[in-house]
This record gives C-alpha cells, structure tokens and sequence, in this order.
C-alpha cells in the first residue's frame, strides 16, 4: 500500500490492540469465489441503493468472480475511496447486507463487506507487486489549491478525489496521526491503527500532503486557510468525550469511552490493572457497546452496560448487542448513576437510581466508563461558522457546500456522528462540487457513478 | 417397486444403468466395483491395438463456481496389453454372470475385426461396441469417427463385424456429423442390433491465458479434444430423439451423453433410449452416483404408475415433431407471484434487454422522467398492474409486474427469476382449436 515518494507514518506495534483477533478474517480465494458466485447480479440492486456511497455492488463482486481483482477494487474505489475501511467497518447489516434480497428467501445474505475486503485489499497488495496504480497521478494540473481541516475519513476521502483531478490538497492535522476514528476509535477486532494508517498513506501517495500536529482555530486561523486556499473543507469530526461531571468522578478508575478506547488502540504503554474485576459502562449507543465488548474480550471478569431506559430505546446496532453479548457483557436497565463512591482513592461502587421506581443501590465496581457522547466543537475552529441546535454545522444537503461559498463539510461534524462510509460520501459530493464549480468533470465521476432511482429505506 | 430390468438386443440387464466405455470401464477391479455399487452393466474401455497416451489428458468447463459443467479429454483407447484386458473380462462375467460386460473395439483391418471379436465373445462378452465415435487420435489412423463420419466405411465395418460375431453389435455414433440420421442408418443397414450415441463432440475446451497455450497443455502445445459432460446432454438427448423417431431406424438405442442423474436418464428413456450409459459423472462423484439413479428412477416410476422402465421408453417421442406443426393459436404470458418476489429485478431487464419489454416497475428507472410506472420506451397498452403494492420504497415495491397486453409467453423471464415458482407460465389461448403453420401451408393450397 506504501510508496516511496510518500513519508511512512508508523506507530509503535506494542499495544493493547493488538491482542485482538480479526473477527471477520480475510477472504481465502475459495471463500471469496463462492460467496462472489452466489450473488444473484440484481438488476438496480437494493444492496446499492442501501450503501450511502452507492458503490455498484453487484458489478464489483462479479468481477471478483471473473477473477478480475484490480477492475473490481475500482468499481470500489471509484464510488468511495476508503472502500478498504468500510468494507472491514461498515454495519454492513445495517446497511448493504441488510437489503440483499437473499434476506427475503431466507436465505444467508451476501457478506459484501467481506468481499470487499477482499477485492481491496487484494488490489492493494497487487498494486505493491506490479508497481502499477490502480490509479495514476493525474499530470495535469490545475491551479486549484483546497485545505482541509482533520484527517479523518471525510478529509481523506475529499483529498483524494481533488488530488486525482490535479488539485493540491493540503490537510492539517492536529494529531500526530492521520486517519480520525479509523485510527483512534474502531473497535480493534474490526480495523486496527495499523490498517487505518495504510489506507491514509494509500490515499497520500495520490498527490496529498498531510501537515500532522497543526490545530486550525488555534495554530492557524480559519479566516487564514480561507485567503490562501480556493476552497477549505471542515472535517473536525466530533470533540472529546461528553462528561457527567458525577460527584467522585475525578480521580483513576473513571474513563471517558473513546479516550479509554485510543487508550487501547494507541498508546503503547497502556495496560489494564490486573485486578480489574468489574467494569461499568454507562450508555446505550455503539460508543457503550464497542468499549463494553473489548473490556470484556480483554479479559475484565464483570462487563456490564447500565442504560437509563430498556433495550429497546438503545441506539446501538443489535448485531452489536447481540455481539457483546457473546463476550458476557450485561446489560442493566433503567438506571441512572448518580455518584461515584470511592474508597481512598479506588474506585469502589457506583451508585445508582432506578428509572422506573424509586429505588437507589450501590453497584461494586472498579472502573466507570462513561459512553455519553461525544462534544460539538465546531465552535474551536471558528466562532463564526454556522451550527444547528445541535451543535452540527449546516451544508447544502447536496453540495456539502456551507453559508460562506469558499467553505465545504462533511462527516461527524455535520451528521452529529454517523459511519465512516457517511463521512467518505459528503467527502466525495464536496469535492465533486468544488471540481465542477471550477469547470473541471471529475475523473472517477463519469458513467460509473451509480445513481440509483430507486431509495431503499430498509425493512 | 418398479421392475428396472431391461432387454436390449436379448441381452438382459438388471437395470437400464450402464459404464460408458471409458476409464471407469478401464479394468476388471474397476468394473467389479462398479456392479458391487448397482450399475447394471459396463461397455468396457475400447480395446485395439494398445496405444500410448499424453500428459495432460483432460480439461473441465467450471462455470459461477460450479465445477466441471463439460469435460473435455485427449485420451485414446486402452494403453494396457489385450491379454490382461480378456483375461479380467473373463474373471468379471465368471464372478457377475447376471450384469452386463459389452466390449467395445476399435481396430483397422478386417483380420484384425476377426481376431478381436472372437476374442472377445471366448472371454465372455455379451455383446460388441463399435467404436466410430472417438473424435482424437484414433481418426487420423482411419478409426474412430474417422469411420463414425464416413457412413459407407461404418457400414462396411458393421457388416464384417456382423459377419464374425455371435452376440449382438451396437454401433457407437459420433456426433462430429451433419446429420445423425445418416450414420445411424448406415449402421441399421450394415446390420447393427443396436446403437450407442453420443461419444464426445470435438472442441477445444479453453487456453491457458497465462501460457497462451489450448486446454488440456502437453508442455507447449495441445490438440482439440472429446466434450462431454452435463453440457452435451441437449445435443444428446436431440439425437437419440432424432433416431428414435426415424423409422428406418428399427434397433434399440443405448443413450450416452451428460448424464448424470435420474432425472436425466428418464428423460433419455422418454426419447426413446432403452438403455443408458455414462462417464463423466462417474469420473466426478464414483460410481456411488447409481444408488440415487436407481432409487430416484424408481420412485418416479411408482409415482407415474408405470411399472417398468419400458413403459418409459419412447414416451416423449411422439410430442417431438417438426416446428411446422406446432400449434400457433397457443397462448401463454408470465404470472408474478408478488408473495414469493424477493425483488431481485432479473426479470426486468431480462425482458427489457433481451425479450419484449413488458415487465414494469413501479418506480422503473424512467419513472422519474415519465412520471408513470414504465421503463421509458412505454408499453403500448394501458398499464394496469397486476400488482401495487404499497408502493413505498421498500423492497417491496421492486416487485415488478408483467403487462399482459404485451408479453408474448417466451418463457425468458421465468427462466432467469432465482426463486423457485415465482414466475409461472399460464395459459391463455383463445381458442381451443389447433393450428399450425403446416395446416395454413395445407389451407392456402386450397
Ligand atoms: C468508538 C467508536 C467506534 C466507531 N466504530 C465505527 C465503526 O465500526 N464503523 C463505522 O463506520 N464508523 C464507526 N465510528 C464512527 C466513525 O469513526 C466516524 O463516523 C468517522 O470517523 C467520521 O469521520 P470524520 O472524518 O467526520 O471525523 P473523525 O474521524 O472524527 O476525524 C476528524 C479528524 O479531525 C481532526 N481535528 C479535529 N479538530 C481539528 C482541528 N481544529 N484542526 C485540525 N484537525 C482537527 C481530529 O484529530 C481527527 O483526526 C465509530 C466511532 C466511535 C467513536
Ligand atoms: C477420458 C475419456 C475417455 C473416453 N474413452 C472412450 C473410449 O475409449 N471409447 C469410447 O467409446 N468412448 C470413450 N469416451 C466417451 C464416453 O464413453 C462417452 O461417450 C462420452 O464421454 C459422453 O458421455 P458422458 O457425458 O456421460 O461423459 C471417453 C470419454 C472420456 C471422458
Ligand atoms: S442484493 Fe444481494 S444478491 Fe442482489 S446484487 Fe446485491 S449482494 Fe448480490
Ligand atoms: S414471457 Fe417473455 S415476453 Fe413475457 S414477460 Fe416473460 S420475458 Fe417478457
Ligand atoms: S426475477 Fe423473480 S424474484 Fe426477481 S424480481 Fe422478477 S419475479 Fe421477483
């Protein structure tokens, strides 16, 4: 996936991640022939119009069955640039494999991901051994320079697609890593740093450059980008995990979700205590259920997930229930935390009410985890961009195009936290419409880009 | 339980289930276990003067995964010493003297048809096959469908080989022809109790897109070969019908050619084959494959009310006739089963693309264009859904509907939909009365 031209971007193989089996392995290439060959070719699929990139599924899983691997990773690629993460991150039940129409036979659906997965990830590999892109740099050049604000998938998705029409794209990144959620925050079993930080220098070595370590609203101004650049995308993703501010919460033992979980996935010398016995996550969203499951897996004994209302009302995916459940999570029901009971300084019960009577009652615990959400921090770029009530920035549904004609975004920041294939999509539309608002037909656009008339809204 | 034992040419068979000649055929241990499994007979593996086979021999057609659909081999006749093939022959029809052992031969000269079936009838044979149908190899010696093509050799050879034998002759046909009927005739007239066909169709069965080199490779070059294999059953099945139908043609028929199950075998049968022989199957899954051939053809026989193969035999046969006569007042169109539709949308652009553009969606691509249920070129009657489902989009409202106005009862549709019975073909003829093109030729003469 690398190339020489571009600079490697590593991180340290000792970490807590690592010790997480892939739960949905790469394809071999009998399973991938016989899966590939099962798939009924749909005419205007339902699984495409359930994609939010619409990438053409059948089209490319047919090429998988003719053995033609690179055409097939471009059919991929050509709807959405990180058809590698997606096809390893997507919910797919959620989405594509929940349409197939396989799914009304009763029958096992086609596991699409996988094989795109396969196709990807095999393309790449072969991109490496021939040494010919998939897709070349575009020479011609035109004037245009965008930046574009984190490199997470939105930004990725968006540089990739101008870099290939020959505009400069510049990301700044505040972290020292690239890649957004795909690095810090994907559940380890699914995607790891390693994978996040490949597809990133894949995108890069199409003409991108990453400026890792520079915070816009605070190291360079917003107003500053938008003088020296033709267009800026924003695509901050979400802030730092929501707080409860409970009483006794600050001190060990008390963790935000996602900075436990970049704990886990990032930082090479965190482990877990060993006497972690009992660990309470608070939420009921996938944020909850991810941290739960790989607690869990890590080996804490008691995984329990307290949720103020029932299952029913939970956000989280019930595949990603159903999936913790496998690993012995719990789940409590209807309560609510009220304060965090410490002895000394550890951590010892956390105390609780009940949502449905009056009761209150301590439950032992050594660790808290708190899965609330995340925070809107459109406002740190700058105080000047407009947001909804909750806190999203506003864009054309279209365009991805904001109030100030210059100025695009896509992903978290504007769907208030979705799926890394939803950020790739606004990517996709913002730099489509930058290029044709400067007169330039994109190159992957063409006839390929599969529009489907028919929505599909599920079952 | 129906009786499954045949009689062909006087010899008895304790069921229509015979080894092609071929390798399962090759030896004596071979064709013993064969009849330990079931099969009723076995035409052993043709016997000449031994040859010398290349590396590599055969090659397959996989198709969506499935393996093996056709079956391709460059192989010649036996490579193992005469002796040691009578002397196994010999040693089966003394251990299985109630199956079936029919030789089959290939060889040059009228000396050496002398000496090879009287061979052949001293170790036991039960009858004879003449091989005029190998399609490699052995043609450009002058023998096999170097013969099988050239009716006026076959019916000379037929002719010594009647001359020399005492148990019945079959004659075994190569489809490499323009038309079966004249071999097949040629056999019956050079007096031929019976006939075998179909041996393999010439064809080159791939190339080795990497080497640039034709399927199956000896080291940089290769030949065409024999194709057989499931995906010659409808050449088969049409030839024997072909001769079944002649009535110049008065000898049984022993059908060969991409059997592989019962289903297929009866339908053999039901054209007019009173037995049935096979290769490429059992060269896949073994001869355990005869277990389910006898059963299934045994339950389907009980649930017919037949009571034994022979009444099978020849029961398609008169329902195979020439176009002309087909009847052109019948009337059929395609009935979506809306409950069974998963959606799937093959049947769409399958009559959109490829039959008369009269399957509908509600929300068809043009619809956005239109503003009405079509695919954009618009049918040309009034277009009343069988079926409107809610129309959301969900994926119900992919199930499409035919127009009955305009479908013309093709069958395309109901061939592509993945679902089983969802698409049927009903009847719609207005009138009962048959006419044929035949019958309008007939009445414009008048
Ligand atoms: C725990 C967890 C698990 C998830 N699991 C999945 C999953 O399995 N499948 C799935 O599809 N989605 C998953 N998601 C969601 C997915 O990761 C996000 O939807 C996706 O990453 C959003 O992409 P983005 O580019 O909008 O934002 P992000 O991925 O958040 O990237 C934003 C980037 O911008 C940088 N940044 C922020 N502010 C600034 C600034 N001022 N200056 C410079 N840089 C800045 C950040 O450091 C970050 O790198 C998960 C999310 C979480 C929290
Ligand atoms: C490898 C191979 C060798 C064959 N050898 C002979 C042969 O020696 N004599 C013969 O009459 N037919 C031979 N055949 C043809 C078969 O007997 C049979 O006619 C043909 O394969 C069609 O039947 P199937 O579709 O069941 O295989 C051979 C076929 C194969 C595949
Ligand atoms: S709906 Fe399922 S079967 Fe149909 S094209 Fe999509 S993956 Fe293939
Ligand atoms: S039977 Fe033929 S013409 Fe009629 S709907 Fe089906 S495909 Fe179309
Ligand atoms: S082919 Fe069959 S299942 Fe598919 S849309 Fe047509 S009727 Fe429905």
């Amino acid at each position: 996936m690398n190339d020489d031209t571009s600079s490697k971007l590593t991180i340290s193989p000792d970490r807590l991640e690592k010790k997480f089996a892939d739960y949905k392995p790469l394809y071999t290439e009998s399973e991938a022939l016989i899966e590939a060959n099962r798939c009924l070719n749909c005419y205007d699929a339902p699984c495409i119009s359930a994609c939010p990139t619409g990438i053409d599924i059948p089209a490319f899983i047919k090429k998988i069955a003719t053995g033609n691997i690179i055409g097939s990773a471009k059919v991929i690629f050509e709807a959405n640039m990180l058809g590698y993460s997606t096809g390893r991150v997507c919910p797919v039940e959620d989405l594509c494999v929940g349409a197939c129409v396989y799914n009304d036979l009763n029958y096992s659906p086609i596991q699409i991901g996988r094989l795109q997965r396969y196709a990807t990830e095999k393309a790449l590999e072969k991109e490496v051994s021939t040494g010919k892109k998939l897709f070349p740099r575009n020479s011609r050049k035109s004037e245009k320079k965008v930046a574009l604000i984190g490199a997470g998938p939105a930004s990725l998705a968006c540089a990739a697609y101008l870099a290939l029409d020959g505009v400069e794209a510049v990301i700044f990144e505040k972290d020292g890593l690239p890649g957004g959620l795909n690095t810090m925050a994907v559940a380890p079993y699914k995607f790891q740093t390693e994978d996040s930080i490949n597809e990133a220098n894949w995108i890069l070595q199409h003409g991108v450059e990453l400026k890792t370590g520079i915070e816009i609203g605070k190291d360079i101004s917003l107003e500053q980008l938008i003088d020296e650049y033709d267009a800026v995308f924003i695509g901050i993703g979400l802030g730092t995990d929501s707080r409860l501010d409970l009483p006794g919460s600050d001190g060990p033992g008390v963790w935000g979700a996602t900075d436990l979980i970049r704990q886990i996935k990032n930082n090479p010398d965190f482990s877990l205590p060993e006497d972690l016995n009992t660990a309470l996550v608070i939420g009921g969203g996938n944020t909850a259920i991810d941290i739960s499951r790989e607690l869990a897996m890590l080996g804490a004994e008691d995984v329990r997930m307290l949720y103020r209302r029932s299952r029913k009302e939970m956000r989280g995916y019930d595949h990603e229930i159903v999936g913790a459940s496998h690993y012995g999570v719990r789940l409590v029901e209807n309560v609510t935390p009220l304060e965090v009971v410490r002895h000394g300084k550890k951590v010892k019960a956390l105390k609780v009410s009940s949502t449905i009577s009056d009761d209150t009652f301590e439950l032992p615990c050594d660790w808290v985890v708190e899965a609330v959400g995340q925070l809107k921090h459109v406002s740190d770029v700058s105080p000047e961009i407009e947001v909804d009530e909750m806190g999203r920035l506003i864009v054309d549904s279209e365009t991805r195009r904001t109030a100030h004609p210059k100025v695009y975004a896509g992903g978290d920041c504007i769907n208030g936290g979705k799926e890394v294939v939803n950020a790739a999509q606004d990517g996709r539309e913002a730099a489509f419409d930058m290029l044709k608002s400067w007169g330039i037909s994109p190159s992957l656009h063409g006839k390929k880009y599969f529009k489907s008339f028919f929505t599909y809204n599920g079952h | 339980m129906a009786d499954l034992s045949v009689n062909i040419c006087g010899i008895e068979s304790p069921n229509p289930f015979w080894l092609a000649s071929a390798p399962p055929t090759n030896t004596g241990e071979q064709v013993m276990r064969g009849f330990d499994a079931g099969w009723g007979g076995a035409v052993w593996k043709t016997l000449g003067e031994p040859i010398v086979n290349v590396d590599s021999r055969f090659g397959a057609v996989d198709y969506s995964g499935t393996k093996v659909i056709g079956f391709n081999n460059i192989e010649l006749i036996t490579d193992r010493p005469l002796d040691a093939n009578f002397k196994e022959i010999y040693e089966v029809k003394k251990q299985y003297p109630d199956n079936v052992v029919i030789v089959s031969l290939m060889v040059e000269s009228k000396e050496e048809w002398r000496e090879i079936i009287k061979r052949s009838e001293d170790a036991g044979a039960d009858g004879l096959e003449l091989n005029f149908g190998c399609p490699h190899g052995m043609c450009e010696r002058g023998m096999g469908s170097a013969v099988g093509e050239e009716p006026k050799v076959l019916q000379e050879i037929t002719s010594w080989a009647k001359e020399f034998s005492s148990v019945p002759v079959f004659v075994k046909l190569s489809p490499n022809v323009i038309d079966i009927r004249d071999p097949g005739i040629a056999a019956v007239k050079g007096g031929c109790d019976g006939i075998s066909l179909i041996n393999t169709i010439k064809s080159i069965i791939g190339v080795d897109l990497d080497t640039l080199v034709p399927k199956p490779s000896v080291g940089k070059e290769s030949t065409h070969g024999g194709y057989c294999g499931p995906a010659i059953k409808p050449i088969a099945l049409h030839m024997a019908a072909v001769l079944a139908k002649d009535p110049q043609i008065n000898v049984p028929i022993s059908g060969i050619g991409g059997i592989s199950n019962w289903q297929d075998a009866a339908e053999f049968l039901a054209l007019g084959a009173t037995t049935i022989q096979v290769c490429t199957a059992v060269m896949h899954y073994g001869y355990r494959i005869v277990d389910d051939m006898i059963d299934g053809l045994n339950n389907y026989l009980n649930e017919k009310g037949m009571r034994s193969t022979s009444e099978l035999t020849g029961q398609a046969i008169p329902g195979f006739v020439e176009w002309g006569e087909l009847d052109l007042n019948y009337d059929l169109i395609a009935k979506i089963d809306a409950d069974k539709c998963i959606g799937c949308g093959l049947c769409y652009v399958a009559c959109l693309d490829g039959a008369h553009q009269c399957i509908h969606t509600q929300k068809g691509p043009c619809h956005a264009w239109h503003g009405k249920p079509d695919h954009g070129f618009g049918p040309r009657t009034e277009v009343k859904p069988a079926v409107w489902h809610d129309g959301g989009d969900t994926a119900m409202s992919h199930v499409p509907f035919v127009d009955e106005e305009e479908c013309i009862g093709c069958n395309l549709c109901m061939l592509v939909c993945p679902v089983p019975d969802c698409i049927t073909m009903e009847e719609v003829s207005q009138t009962k009365v048959k006419e044929s093109w035949a019958d309008r030729v007939a009445k414009s003469r008048t």
